[in-house]
């Protein structure tokens, strides 16, 4: 498997958006800290830029990535490899540059402005490693839209829709329930509402370790109670986790079956 | 070596393959031949692993070889449509397949035979149809296993790479190896072939010598003897 991630990863730093999409991050990374001068606030900026964007980015690339490595997949399945070990090995070398462009694009400006002197640093752990299970999260479900479908438009057109309803619809729906059922106590709906969308997710747990969830009023309330408290974290940690492991999972049996 | 046993296999409603029963003995040229959308190419991915089959099994030296991987090592394979990462250049598409069997590999003699030299710093995208084959032919021949199983090898193939590749071929056999061949030109099964399988709609309509085929039809030659056969099968 590590020489399937080896050649993917070879493949993969010879296209150029990937230096754009560690480019991109570098310059806003920049930016914002030196034109702003306030850690938390560049962090909150970050945030609402990150949950929306790197979602997007790691499902088209996702999909982009499997369908164009499909004549290179091809040629290994003919050759004495494990099939999961293929799989598995571009999986990993698409999360990894976008993983990696993630990091080091804001790691290197963060690091610049002084960060490891400042307490803001475990706020900035907790944008990362939202980022981070975003990436892995969105790419695994692009994944599973890609081996389904062998008409390239299609899962374009799927990967697009997917983002959009956990990026906005989702939302939308989320809030009109509310307000329909505005009459009832909705604390606990909205909770599990939350963790079924892994960007909500990765939002509230940004907004908690900020300590602005007064913001947010009663439902930030019973939010911080929730999430706030040791198994709070642990469930949320375990739902992002389970985000990526589900999808993992399923895209690797449906290609173990797959025909080529 | 080969033993293939009640295969069936199915995409969607249509069945490929149609209870599959073959012997592939050790050593000698095997030619798989059909008609178009007879399920050669479907017959060839089952044996490598590629396409799963919905019923029976395949036997390779005795081990069924449903899930497993290591099997393929005795096996080097043409593609039919050669597929190709468009950003590699030649050189590293040899020495990356190199390095995944974890072979030496003895592409140098045969990059000489095909006159590959030219091409090797260019990249996969921009060479031409024929010269893709040579290399898909150079990835092939280029370890040393026991089984070679190739899918319309001919296909692209200028007169002099042609003879090249039936001298290639008739030195595998003479290694004592095992060749199985898909093509629709004649002229070179009647040449290299020690035994011929024709498929008809997912079944094996005949298994045998040339001139065994050439006695059951009643004709002169083979391509005669095949167009027998399928126009038998059209007006029945």
């Amino acid at each position: 498997m590590l020489k399937i991630l080896k050649y993917s990863f070879y493949d993969l730093l010879r296209s150029r958006w990937a230096y754009a999409y560690f480019l991109f991050y570098l310059i806003l990374g920049f930016v914002l800290l030196f034109l702003n001068g306030d850690l938390s606030k560049a962090v909150i900026t970050l945030m609402n830029l990150i949950i929306i964007l790197v979602p997007l980015i790691s499902t088209i690339f996702g999909v982009m990535y499997f369908y164009s490595s499909r004549e290179f997949t091809e040629l290994l399945l003919a050759q004495p490899v494990r099939r999961d070990a293929i799989f598995l090995g571009q999986y990993l070398g698409i999360t990894g540059t976008l993983a990696s462009g993630l990091l080091l694009g804001l790691g290197i400006p963060f690091v610049a402005y002084g960060l490891f002197q400042s307490n803001e640093i475990y706020d900035f752990i907790t944008l990362i490693v939202s980022g981070l299970a975003l990436t892995f999260i969105f790419t695994g479900l692009a994944f599973n839209i890609a081996v389904r479908n062998e008409n390239r438009i299609r899962g374009f057109g799927y990967a697009v829709l997917l983002w959009l309803f956990m990026a906005v619809v989702y939302d939308g729906l989320f809030l009109l329930t509310l307000i329909i059922f505005e009459e009832y106590p909705l604390d606990h709906f909205s909770l599990s509402a939350t963790v079924f969308n892994p960007i909500d997710l990765s939002r509230i747990l940004i907004l908690l370790k900020l300590d602005i969830s007064a913001l947010l009023g009663y439902t930030g309330a019973v939010f911080k109670n929730f999430l706030g408290t040791k198994s709070g974290i642990f469930i949320s940690c375990l739902a992002l986790l389970s985000w990526i492991v589900i999808p993992l999972w399923t895209f690797m049996r449906k290609s173990r079956k797959k025909d080529f | 070596m080969i033993r293939v046993s009640g295969l069936e296999k199915k995409f969607g409603r249509q069945t490929v393959l149609n209870g599959i029963e073959l012997d592939i003995a050790e050593g000698g040229i095997y030619a798989i031949l059909g008609p178009n959308g007879s399920g050669k190419t479907t017959l060839i991915k089952c044996i490598l692993g590629l396409t799963h089959p919905n019923e029976g099994e395949i036997f390779i030296h005795d081990k069924a070889v449903r899930g497993k991987w290591k099997y393929r090592n005795a096996i080097n394979y043409l593609p039919q449509i050669a597929n190709f990462p468009e950003n590699l250049r030649v050189k590293e598409l040899f020495s990356m397949i190199k390095d995944i069997r974890q072979s030496p590999g003895r592409d140098e003699r045969l990059i000489e035979i095909f006159n590959l030299e030219p091409y090797l710093n260019k990249k996969l995208s921009t060479l031409s149809g024929g010269t893709v084959q040579k290399v898909n032919l150079v990835l092939t021949f280029m370890f040393d296993s026991p089984i070679v199983i190739l899918d319309e090898p001919t296909s692209g193939l200028d007169p002099l790479a042609m003879l090249k590749l039936k001298e290639l071929i008739r030195q595998e056999r003479a290694a004592g190896k095992t060749l199985i061949i898909t093509t629709h030109i004649m002229q070179f099964v009647e040449e290299v072939s020690d035994r011929i399988v024709y498929l008809l709609e997912g079944k094996i309509y005949y298994s045998g010598s040339v001139q065994g085929l050439l006695e059951k039809t009643q004709q002169q030659d083979l391509e005669h003897a095949i167009a027998h056969i399928t126009k038998q099968e059209l007006y029945a």
